[in-house]
């Protein structure tokens, strides 16, 4: 059984979401271990005693993740089904990437497909989230 | 868009990976990053009747400098490859292929092991593979054995990998002081397999170059191209060395043809490339390796 179906249909964590099944969309882009990775190319078997982070984890509506606020505060995301992915991916490339450019952000985040935004917005939101994590470290 | 069922067996060892690997006979496959080989088994394109999966392998997890070259363990990570301050200092060429190879998620997963037995004709490991020599050792419970790259690609998506054999490692050989080198893809966006891609070193000595190296990918499979390696051989060479040269390269296979470039386009391509490559490996603004 892939992960990606384990997290949805067994675990019923649907945050989690599925757009092609190879690899090529990102939609399904969870946290293992530290580092993003397609829940849909791997098995859930293959998970046994790794540590799992999907968007559930990330934040609450109540309480966001800053990168989850700032998505919100630039309208990063228009139906939403490639948000999920668009942010642990974007998590694991601001941990490697504190001071990334702007084309180092569009290059992060080419792995994931997005129909509705047209990108700018969620460069947009990258780039401030990014920005209010190195003020915080200061 | 599920994968068919299969028996699922994890070794902790090389040895019992070969040993599983012997026992399961012809339709076992190795699951290494899984980022090629699960594609396929979602699209059922392929049946295994059992997977190996080496990824709990760490003996086949390192990068380590020996008398004779720089070796990398077969489930060396994308990622790993890309960020390893070892290769930046040796190979500093493969540092830079490996920006073009995929995206971050699929970096923190795929193997170079997995790269290679794939041997995808557009894929940038089979290219650095065939531009720095590298010695590509297998194992099987009969023994060990290490191919040149020209042996070991056989087209596309073949090796001479037999039944029963694991690719364990690669070793690069150290380049001569003074090589320098140059590396240019052209894909449809970042993160795309190559479309066409070229990669070469430079040995010089003052303006003089003593030997360099020229390989190509937009065939079945990657190319050196002595030829052309040859016509700047001992020479300074001026800009009309090189265009010949890339002329050379650009003649040197069949390039591929398909719904994302003509053949025509990637004969282009090759002399496009090389010919970049080229100039900026002997550029004297380009720092030594
Ligand atoms: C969206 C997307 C984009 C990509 N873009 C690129 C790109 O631009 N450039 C690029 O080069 N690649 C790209 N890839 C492929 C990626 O690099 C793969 O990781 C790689 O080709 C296969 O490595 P793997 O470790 O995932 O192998 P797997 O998928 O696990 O295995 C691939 C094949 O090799 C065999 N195998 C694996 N390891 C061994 C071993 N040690 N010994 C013997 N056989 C073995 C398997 O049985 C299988 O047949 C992309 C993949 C995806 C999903
Ligand atoms: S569903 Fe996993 S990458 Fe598209
Ligand atoms: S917001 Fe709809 S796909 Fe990105």
């Amino acid at each position: 059984m892939l992960l990606s179906d384990f997290l949805r249909e067994t675990l019923r964590m649907t945050g989690t979401h599925v757009g092609c099944e190879h690899g090529v969309c990102g939609a399904c882009t969870i946290i293992a271990d530290g580092h993003s990775i397609r829940s849909c190319l791997m098995f859930a078997v293959q998970a046994d005693g790794l540590s799992l982070q999907t968007v559930e984890g990330l934040g609450k509506v109540s309480d966001l993740h800053p990168l989850q606020e700032s998505f919100r505060e630039h309208h990063a995301l228009q139906c939403g089904f490639c948000t999920p992915g668009m942010l642990m991916t974007g998590v694991d490339f601001l941990d490697k990437h504190p001071n990334a450019t702007d084309e180092e952000i569009r290059e992060g985040l080419s792995g994931n497909i997005c129909r509705c935004t047209g990108y700018e917005h969620i460069v947009a939101a990258v780039r401030s989230a990014a920005a209010r994590k190195r003020e915080t470290i200061r | 868009m599920k994968p068919p069922a299969f028996q699922y067996l994890r070794p902790n060892t090389v040895s019992e990976a070969l040993d599983m690997l012997a026992a399961a006979g012809e339709d076992a496959k190795i699951l290494a990053g899984g980022q090629s080989l699960v594609p396929m088994l979602n699209f059922r394109l392929l049946k295994p009747s059992a997977l190996i999966d080496i990824n709990r392998i760490g003996e086949l997890d390192f990068i380590s400098e020996s008398e004779t070259g720089l070796r990398i363990g077969a489930l060396t990570r994308h990622r790993v490859t890309q960020t390893s301050p070892l290769i930046a200092k040796h190979f500093p060429v493969l540092t830079a292929a490996m920006d073009h190879v995929a995206h971050l998620a699929i970096r923190n997963r795929g193997t170079i092991g997995g790269s290679l037995s794939h041997a995808d004709p557009a894929a940038e490991l089979p290219l650095l593979m065939t531009l720095l020599d590298a010695k590509i050792r297998l194992a099987s419970r009969n023994g060990s054995r290490e191919l040149s790259p020209a042996e070991f690609f056989q087209g596309s998506l073949m090796t001479a990998l037999e039944e029963g054999e694991i690719l364990t490692e690669v070793e690069l050989p150290y380049l001569p002081a003074n090589t320098r080198w140059g590396f240019e893809e052209f894909a449809q966006r970042s993160g795309d397999f190559a479309i066409v891609a070229a990669a070469v070193t430079a040995t010089l000595s003052g303006e003089k170059c003593d030997a360099c190296r020229i390989a190509v990918i937009g065939g079945e499979m990657p190319i050196r191209v002595p030829e052309a390696e040859d016509a700047l051989a001992g020479i300074v060479p001026t800009a009309e060395h090189i265009k010949t040269a890339a002329t050379i390269a650009s003649e040197a296979a069949e390039w591929n043809e398909d719904l994302h470039a003509s053949r025509d386009f990637r004969k282009q391509l090759v002399q496009t490339l090389v010919a970049r490559a080229l100039t900026a490996a002997l550029s004297p603004s380009r720092p030594v390796h």
